[in-house]
């Protein structure tokens, strides 16, 4: 049903940009006022939502790390998994965000001969790596359309990227990447029972969504042509904040722009918003420090107390009278 | 509210912004003008119609993927000849036909390919006509 209804919402979106396509005030719409439409939803969202996870209180370092802590010299500790200091916690961040390594450790349990055993199950970490470094140097390697003169070291991105030179143009080794990358993650959810049981509608709509700008993406580079040089007008035009509306670019164009804006305003209000809270995780950014400094709980209401020195101050003379011990004379 | 480890946060907020918004800062917000390219050859001047082998935003858009179909044309089928959708016959060569008409490849050719950020591989085997003079 999740599935269902995203895909739905994917279509619908491809008939409305195709739609735009055909009316010039529409396309006006598309091309000059969505842009900056998108791009401030995206940018205020993002900053929005970190702001909301920092008002959040981390009240104690969270020590459900998988290494040796840091404790006596003898005992050996893993710096990395359970780091005491900032540069381990560095070292596991980078580890985390280039390499995924939490989705390296994934297991996978089997019942065999009625016992659960656990193997080690790289798939999902094999094919998110793929997909998301893929993104990325799709992402960079776009900066051609944005960027005059072009970056030296974007076009030697492209350059390495379409090494093999596959083709006219040439098939770059990225796109066919985040196709294969794309296509286990949305199969995934649909082949695993399990996994399909907890997918929402937010999971498969954003995996609909950049399949749809990469399959636009792509139609357009090896199918159906689109006007380079009008696409990097209308590009540079936007960032010098004096958009020119194309002629005649094709429709494949208007739906990638479509979906690129829709990501773009949808992000703040997804799970894509993992791209930021990935430095907020708190199992991995904050040092098993526990034993070494004192954490206050940041939401302790300040108590007064009154403590033993304070009352035999106040009680001392009585004390003495009644018999009682007192620590000072 | 307060937020909790400020500093790093604001820190990440910022790199975040000059990161997402490159394009806005890398060229200084200064205006470039679209590529000029030159149709003033003297092979051009010369025709009467002043016409490419198909439209002019049909090789806008598709030049490549026709010089492709002209290659494997040549090289693997021995066949020299295009029968435009016009019904014209022209004779497959980049160098003679293409490049007739279109012989200021840094002008014409590059000026584009330069400003999108194309590389096409045809100098990988072809003379560059300058060369040749």
């Amino acid at each position: 049903m999740n599935l269902l209804t995203s895909l739905i919402a994917v279509l619908i979106l491809t008939l409305l940009a195709a739609g735009i396509a055909f009316s010039a005030t529409l396309s006006f719409l598309l091309t000059a006022v969505l842009p900056y439409a998108a791009f401030t939803v995206f940018i205020v969202g993002f900053i929005y939502r970190v702001v909301q996870w920092a008002k959040a209180p981390v009240p104690f370092r969270i020590t459900t790390t998988c290494g040796q802590e840091k404790s006596l010299p003898w005992i050996r500790t893993n710096p990395l998994e359970n780091p005491s200091g900032l540069w381990g916690v560095i070292g596991r961040m980078a580890l985390e965000i280039f390499l995924f390594r939490s989705l390296f450790r994934n297991t996978k349990m089997d019942i065999l001969q009625k016992r659960p055993v656990y193997g080690s199950a790289k798939w999902l970490w094999f094919f998110g790596l793929l997909f998301h470094w893929s993104l990325l140097i799709i992402v960079l390697r776009h900066l051609r359309f944005f960027i005059e003169p072009i970056a030296p070291w974007v076009n030697g991105l492209s350059a390495v990227d379409g090494f093999f030179e596959i083709g006219i143009p040439t098939l770059y080794l990225s796109d066919a990447a985040i196709l294969t990358g794309l296509s286990f993650l949305f199969l995934r959810r649909v082949v695993v029972p399990q996994v399909r049981y907890i997918s929402l509608f937010t999971d498969y709509f954003s995996l609909l969504l950049i399949l749809g700008v990469v399959s636009t993406g792509l139609l357009m580079r090896h199918f159906f042509p689109a006007d380079l040089l009008q696409v990097k007008n209308l590009a540079l035009g936007w960032v010098t904040f004096s958009p020119v509306v194309p002629k005649g670019i094709g429709t494949v164009f208007y739906i990638h722009l479509c979906f690129v804006f829709v990501l773009m305003a949808w992000f703040p209000m997804s799970k894509l918003m993992h791209m930021a809270g990935v430095f907020l995780n708190p199992t991995r950014n904050l040092a098993n420090d526990n034993r070494m400094r004192r954490h206050l709980n940041p939401w302790n209401t300040p108590v007064k107390v009154h403590t033993y020195e304070e009352y035999e101050n106040e009680f001392r003379e009585k004390m003495k009278l009644a018999g009682l011990p007192v620590e000072k004379e | 509210m307060k937020l909790y480890d400020g500093g790093k946060i604001i820190a990440g907020i910022v790199v975040f912004l000059i990161v997402a918004s490159v394009p806005f800062w890398y060229g200084r917000g200064k205006a470039v003008s679209p590529p000029d390219l030159k149709l003033d050859t003297p092979a051009i001047e010369r025709l009467k119609e002043k016409l490419c082998v198909e439209p002019a935003p049909y090789m806008r858009a598709n030049h490549m993927k026709l010089l492709s179909a002209w290659r494997e044309s040549v090289v693997r089928e021995g066949n020299r000849s295009y029968k435009a959708t016009d019904g014209k016959v022209y004779k497959i060569s980049l160098t003679g036909t293409c490049l007739e008409c279109h012989s200021n490849k840094d002008k014409f050719c590059d000026r584009c390919h330069d400003y999108a950020g194309a590389k096409p591989a045809c100098w990988n085997c072809h003379i560059i006509p300058e060369e040749v003079r």
